[in-house]
């Protein structure tokens, strides 16, 4: 199962290093990212590959919620398929 | 691979437009369920229901924590208990009202429609009693949901039923008057209903659906609106090709959660219901979709066009992106339920005619209108003799849902709460119809053609 993680959130150190050492501790193998940064605006976009993960999608959701929400972020985790169905036929 | 343009446009529906699947509504047959013994039929019933949709709920909310999109309501629909409940020895069917409501109560759905009768060409034995249980079933439960089908292009309309059910509607509105009359919010009567729709209150399992179905209602008023405002003062081919492509982006959103709840289930996937459904939150309304067209406020001359005009773009758009379609599928217009309706009715640019002159183009009829206590029977009866002629005619489903509520007049305002709403009340015509409507009989199917 492929997943789409967003991250939003006011600019700092160690966001990348946060999400993805979070996502390699629990197998989750990162696909794609996708980083800008407007107006000290911090945008994220992942693609990542939970089939050989440790933990299911409920868990990786609450853990990077929780994390985020340390840092002052706002992260979603999503199944890839919301996003697929919508823009591709 | 996903662009981060289409990723964040997803997120933005959802999370600034209030995009969003409606209802996951589960059509239960209880034809099995009949008995002669009305206590042995209510626990049957029961069992059905709570056995079948015992994983509902939880598989709604399984759902929209994996995709991150909201899924509003879990509900269910049955078969009008009017032709289950026919064999049953016994002149009310208020326990079966009762049994409804505790099993919706056991598997967490917050409605259950399916206390219904479909008398558009006639009463049976079974039709009339569960008509007369209406009133104390919908008093005395809490998520029973009623609708009456009395009229239709085929069979005309039932005008004993018309008049019948203005008296049905004040009896409802008494015994819950300390409640703003919350009993009629609950009750729909129908013309042409649609035996696959999956919104509330006039949702119902029909006689040719299948054991059990998963209907799915899509909305997403707000996500048209914001679409809209990236074409302002362009042309109207502009205005319905935006709304077609955003109505095809909400509806795939419908038709895959409709596609992983029949999975999860193991039960068919029915339809998809196409419908903008407003809520009272601010930037959920369809009024305000109007509003961006063009105009002052939803209600002043040009609304019926941009209503048309929105109806059938929704259509168009979302039929693609379905493999079935079905239900009330349009723009919704309940009055209590928008916020861009109610500020339109507070001031005065939206009225009861103007409502009714909407409702030919838009996707049901009066929805959530709230009028003085002191509306007269024959007048309730009136007004919906007048919607079910316009279902009638123009082949299209029509339906009342109006609330008249005892002790308020014109300025007052109700609270219904929740989905449901708050509203003015609406001015009515004080001329009467009285003797109109004691004339009872039927009306004759309208002829087909030679339309003009």
């Amino acid at each position: 199962m492929r997943v789409v993680i967003t991250i939003i959130g006011q600019d700092q150190v160690g966001i990348v290093a946060m999400v993805s050492t979070t996502l390699a501790e629990h197998n989750v193998n990162i696909l794609d990212i996708n980083q800008n940064i407007i107006n000290s605006f911090f945008n994220m976009v992942m693609i990542a590959d939970m089939s050989a993960a440790r933990l299911s999608l409920k868990d990786l959701q609450q853990l990077l919620r929780e994390k985020g929400e340390a840092m002052g972020l706002e992260i979603k985790v999503q199944h890839e398929d919301i996003f697929k169905i919508m823009h591709r036929i | 691979m996903l662009s981060i343009q289409d990723i964040l446009e997803t997120n933005r529906m959802i999370a600034e437009n209030k995009l969003d699947v409606r209802t996951i509504t589960m059509g239960i047959s209880l034809r099995d369920c009949a008995h002669p013994d009305i206590e042995i039929f209510c626990r049957n019933i029961y069992d059905k229901i709570t056995r079948t949709a015992e994983r509902l709920v939880r598989v709604g909310e399984d759902i929209e924590a994996e995709y991150g999109v909201p899924i509003i309501n879990k509900r269910i629909a049955v078969t009008p208990i009017a032709i289950v409940a026919e064999s049953c020895r016994s002149d009310s069917y208020f326990p079966v009202a009762q049994a409804l409501d505790a099993a919706a109560k056991t598997v967490g759905v917050n409605f259950i429609g399916g206390f219904s009768a479909l008398v558009e060409k006639g009463y049976t034995k079974g039709d009339k009693i569960l008509i007369q249980s209406i009133p104390e079933a919908l008093a005395r439960t809490d998520r029973v949901c009623a609708s009456v089908n009395l009229a239709s292009t085929k069979a005309g309309i039932n005008m004993e039923c018309v008049r019948e059910m203005g008296y049905i509607i004040k009896h409802a509105a008494e015994l819950t008057r300390d409640r703003d009359a919350i009993a009629c919010a609950k009750l729909v009567v129908f013309a042409n209903v649609p035996e696959d729709n999956p919104f509330m209150a006039g949702a119902f399992h029909g006689v040719g659906e299948a054991e059990t179905t998963i209907n799915v209602g899509v909305s997403g008023p707000g996500v048209v609106k914001r679409a809209l405002e990236e074409v302002r003062g362009e042309n109207f081919g502009a205005v319905a090709e935006t709304i077609k492509r955003t109505a095809f982006k909400i509806t795939r959103v419908g038709q895959l959660v409709a596609q992983e709840a029949s999975r999860r289930l193991g039960v068919p996937f029915g339809i998809i219901d196409l419908s903008l459904a407003p809520t009272p939150a601010v930037g959920d309304s369809v009024a305000h979709i109007l509003e961006e067209m063009g105009l002052e406020s939803c209600g002043a001359p040009g609304t019926t066009a941009a209503l048309a005009l929105l109806n059938d773009a929704v259509k168009k758009g979302g039929l693609m992106a379905s493999s079935f379609v079905g239900g009330l599928s349009g723009a919704f217009i309940p009055v209590s339920e928008d916020a861009g309706m109610i500020r339109a009715v507070e001031i005065g640019s939206l009225t009861l005619e103007k409502l009714e002159a909407m409702t030919c183009v838009c996707s049901v009829g009066l929805d959530m209108i709230a009028v003085p206590g002191d509306t007269s029977a024959s007048t309730i009866s009136a007004i919906i003799a007048d919607e079910a002629a316009i279902g009638m005619i123009n082949n299209k489903t029509t339906a009342v849902r109006i609330i008249p509520v005892p002790g308020k007049q014109v300025g007052d305002r109700v609270e219904f709460g929740g989905l449901l709403g708050h509203s003015p009340i609406l001015a009515v015509n004080t001329f009467k119809a009285d003797d109109f409507i004691a004339r009872g009989g039927r009306i004759p199917a309208p002829i087909r053609s030679l339309t003009n």
